[in-house]
């Protein structure tokens, strides 16, 4: 236990996961520094935290005995404007990000981290247009469970030698390991930018999109009944395309974002669901009388769910219509009686994943599907 | 081959005799793929109709302990789909239905055979396509663009293959048949599609594929500029990144390129380039004009002496022509040639370029450049005559000079025809032994028997759980490697 002690300090009252608390904290600073401090926790139950924002969404850890903090594993390693391209570290704020007319175009809180936005593939509005966590995602640096740190990718964005490990970890929750490093691609930041806002009903999303007009974000919001659009592009042409938006929804053009936009639906002693469903059950899930908030364009919606049965009726919803709904974050007293994950097709292959990556199981034990 | 012959039997009871192949004569018509210095004759060829059938192949595959090698068509540029001399080629193209078009969900679902531009032709009529577009799309399957994660010309805008898949049966290693994701986004638990797609046929076969459908664009504007050298053209293309324009697509052919593509096809580029720019935007109609205009008088400011803009959609397709027919054009001047497919930071473009130059000169070996300027995707093809003694060592030792600079410069040694057979050697001096250990962790997950594709994409194995082994020669038995 001697390199132990040396690589991390005895936990304070606030570092818990999901109510379970931990022994042990450790903030490395390099990807060798992480390496050796995992390579020296082998036989340690470890949660990974990021900014901390969300780190109790999700079922709490099976165990824990170390929470590997990212905080000190941040900065910008790289950015090739020329490339467009960025190295960042994971514990990066990706508020702190400083990019000039580039932008990363990920939506997510501002204290939110690199890693921790990876880990949970976080999504917001802009998916519409350019995708996500894992699409912009061009290269990963990572400590497997046993200390091993492996990369895959590179810095190109065009790049098909050998597995996208990127992919992988992409949505992992820290059970595949720890993420330290990772490059995106960047797009530039739109000369100007617009939205359109009406009480349209989400029937009217598919003249949207048949209209050619190429929008950033399609958001709904069931408690004020809005549909809100977003352009973006160059000042002529933001100009034109939200007039034509504004005339098809009888809306009205507004500069800026309504309250509402990319922000979670669900008050805190709510349960919060992330729904997804092909584009042509979007109008149906609407209908369904429960509070949504989410991307109509893409068919990634988020909802408040007032009880158990709720979940279940939203889960069978989705289900039936070719798609998922899985349970973000609950109160306390529903979460151990809840279904968090609900049905994953896959799921003795994933668990042949986690097996390979993670033979003890030590990495946020019991937080991924199927207990994973 | 007692083997052999007793799955052959098996297969023939449970498919059907016609869908079996073991004449010798009809299975060399398979021994290659579109890298044709590679050949093996595989054992036995099947073409099952349906995703149950590949399953029925696959398990029996298993039971015998045979490998087996999934093919499309045959186009891949990396001997990929190169057979295994004791296994089983599955060929897809029995299997070529476009299961549904459904633009409401904005999906098309398609068996795996099915030729990439069958796909947009199906869509065309409802105002969508399918936007990957490899050159070779009149050709290649969907099931083969799944498994190399293929780019084309249009990628610097919408992305490649894995940012279009959202679903995927396929039959796995073990030979179970599973569904993953489908016409919803994000399905729970691990991105078992991400990690599939590029996997090139080692981690199962696909038996069905759901792809994304693309709006398509109101206006496309296409642009060809000539220049009077190459490193304009790459300032020309660094000028248009840094204005904050995303084109559609954005190439450079160099004037030896030209000259073949002149040879085979007459596309009449201007004469007398040292190279061509081709640039296309697309999108809504205002953003498109408005961007249009800054790019042309970002050539001409980078010193083009010719613009031409295409009036029509035949007079885009005539400049697209040269282009895409690049590969083929190669041959109207030199009788052998090798295609890289490397990719640098195209920041690097202009240096990189020279550097290529310097060595294919210190060889003695001419060099053809055509790329996507826009992502720094190279393909540089080396050319040789065979039958001259020595040429074909020195084309292969230029060509791996060019790989060496492209891992210099930080940049890759494949950006989309795949590692497959052909650069397998090469992964080493991109990826550390942990790098690849890691990567095989997943191919132990879901083939710990090493029957998919085996020998392909890495060039030292990982038994799972076991010590690494294996030499070229005992993967390869029968192989012609050179
Ligand atoms: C179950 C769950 C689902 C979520 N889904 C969404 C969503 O769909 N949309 C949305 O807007 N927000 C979502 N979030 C919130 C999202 O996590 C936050 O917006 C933000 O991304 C978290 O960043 P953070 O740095 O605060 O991470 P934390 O809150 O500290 O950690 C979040 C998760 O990521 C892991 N993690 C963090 N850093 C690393 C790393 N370097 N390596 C490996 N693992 C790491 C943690 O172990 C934890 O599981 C989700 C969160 C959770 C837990
Ligand atoms: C003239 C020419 C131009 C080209 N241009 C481009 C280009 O612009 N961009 C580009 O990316 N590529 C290009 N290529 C390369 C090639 O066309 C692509 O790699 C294509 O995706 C291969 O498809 P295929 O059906 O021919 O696959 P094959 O060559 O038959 O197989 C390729 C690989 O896929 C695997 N495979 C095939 N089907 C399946 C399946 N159903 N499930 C699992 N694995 C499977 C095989 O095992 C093999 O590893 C070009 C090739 C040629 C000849």
């Amino acid at each position: 236990m001697g390199a132990l002690d040396e690589l991390t300090r005895p936990a304070g009252d606030d570092d818990h996961v999901g109510g379970v608390p931990a022994r042990l904290v450790a903030a490395p600073a390099s990807t060798g520094e992480a390496a050796a401090l995992v390579a020296a926790a082998r036989d340690l139950t470890v949660v990974v935290r990021g900014g901390g924002t969300k780190l109790h969404w999700g079922p709490p850890p099976r165990s824990l005995d170390l929470i590997i903090d990212t905080g000190r594993l941040a900065g910008v390693v790289e950015h090739a404007a020329g490339d467009l391209i960025t190295v960042l570290r994971a514990g990066t704020p990706l508020g702190d990000l400083e990019l000039g007319d580039q932008q990363l175009a990920l939506d997510a809180p501002a204290a939110a981290t690199v890693g921790g936005v990876v880990a949970t593939g976080t999504s917001g509005p802009r998916r519409l247009h350019y995708g996500t966590a894992r699409d912009l995602l061009i290269g990963i640096t990572i400590v497997r469970p046993d200390g091993v740190v492996a990369r895959s990718g590179g810095k190109v964005v065009k790049n098909v030698a050998g597995y996208d490990l990127g992919k992988l970890y992409t949505g992992s929750y820290g059970t595949l390991g720890l993420i330290t490093e990772c490059v995106f691609r960047l797009h530039p930041r739109p000369a100007a930018a617009a939205y359109v806002r009406s009480t349209a009903p989400a029937q009217a999303v598919p003249a949207i999109l048949a209209a050619q007009v190429a929008p950033a974000a399609i958001e709904i919001d069931t408690a004020t009944g809005e549909l809100a659009v977003l352009l973006e592009g160059t000042p002529a042409g933001v100009r034109e395309r939200s007039a034509l938006v504004e005339k098809l929804l009888a809306g009205e053009l507004s500069e800026t974002a309504p309250g509402w936009w990319g922000r979670d639906p669900w008050a805190p002693d709510e349960i919060g669901m992330k729904l997804s469903v092909p584009l042509s059950k979007v109008p149906s899930l609407i209908d369904s009388g429960a509070a949504l908030r989410g991307s109509a364009g893409t068919g990634v919606l988020y909802a408040a769910a007032r009880d158990i049965t709720e979940v279940e009726r939203l889960r069978a919803l989705c289900v039936r219509g070719g798609g998922h709904a899985v349970v973000l974050t609950a109160p306390a007293e529903v979460r151990d009686i809840l279904d968090m994950w609900g049905p994953v097709p896959g799921l003795a292959l994933m668990r042949r994943i986690k097996d390979q990556f993670d033979p003890g199981h030590r990495f946020a034990p019991g937080r991924f599907v199927g207990g994973i | 081959m007692a083997d052999i012959d007793a799955l052959a039997l098996r297969l023939r009871a449970e498919l059907g005799p016609e869908q079996v192949v073991t004449d010798r004569q009809e299975l060399r018509t398979y021994e290659c793929d579109g890298l044709a210095h590679y050949k093996v004759i595989p054992a036995l060829v099947v073409l099952p109709h349906t995703a149950s059938q590949v399953a029925t192949v696959v398990r029996a595959c298993v039971a015998a302990g045979v490998p087996f090698v999934a093919r499309g068509s045959g186009t891949g540029l990396s001997g990929g789909a190169l057979p295994h001399a004791e296994g089983v080629l599955i060929v897809t193209a029995q299997m070529r239905r476009i299961l549904d078009i459904a633009p409401a969900d904005e999906r098309a679902v398609v068996e795996p055979g099915v030729i990439n531009l069958q796909v947009t032709k199906a869509a065309a009529p409802h105002g969508y396509y399918y936007a990957p577009d490899p050159s070779s799309q009149q050709i290649c399957s969907i099931g083969g663009n799944v498994a190399e994660n293929s780019g084309g010309a249009h990628c610097l805008k919408y992305g490649f293959t894995t940012n279009h898949v959202t679903g995927l049966q396929i039959v796995a290693p073990d030979g179970e048949l599973l569904r993953l994701g489908g016409r919803a986004l994000d399905p729970p638990g691990y991105d078992l599609i991400g990690a599939f797609v590029g996997s090139e046929g080692t981690l199962g076969v696909a038996t069905e594929v759901t792809v994304r459908l693309t709006r398509l664009p109101e206006a496309v504007r296409t642009l060809l500029a000539a220049f009077p050298s190459i490193d304009a053209a790459g300032a020309a293309t660094s000028a248009i990144i840094a204005a904050g324009v995303v084109p559609a697509a954005i190439e450079i052919m160099d004037a030896l390129a030209i000259e073949a593509a002149e040879a085979a096809v007459a596309c009449g580029y201007p004469p007398g380039a040292a190279a061509v720019l081709i640039v296309e935007l697309d999108g809504p109609a205002a953003e498109v004009e408005a961007q249009f205009d800054q790019v042309t008088a970002l050539c001409d400011r980078a010193g083009a002496f010719e613009l031409r803009t295409a009036a029509d959609d035949i007079e885009r397709a005539l400049f697209w022509k040269g282009r895409k027919s690049a590969f083929a054009a190669v041959g109207r001047i030199s009788p052998d040639y090798i295609v890289q497919d490397g990719v640098i930071p195209r920041t690097a473009l202009p240096e990189v370029l020279r550097r290529i130059g310097e060595v294919a000169g210190r060889h003695g070996v001419r060099v053809a450049n055509v790329f996507h300027a826009g992502d720094g995707n190279l393909h540089p093809l080396v050319l040789f005559d065979a039958r001259v003694e020595g040429e074909a060592e020195r084309a292969e030792t230029v060509s791996g000079a060019i790989i060496d600079l492209c891992i210099e410069y930080g940049g890759s040694i494949t950006g989309e025809h795949g590692v497959g057979m052909d650069k397998a050697k090469y992964m080493p001096r991109m990826f550390s032994d942990d790098d690849l250990d890691t990567m095989q962790l997943v191919r132990c997950a879901f083939d710990p028997g090493r029957l998919a594709n085996p020998g392909k994409v890495f060039p030292t194995p990982r038994l799972c759980g076991e010590r690494p082994g294996g030499g070229l020669a005992e993967r390869f038995p029968g192989v012609d490697v050179f």
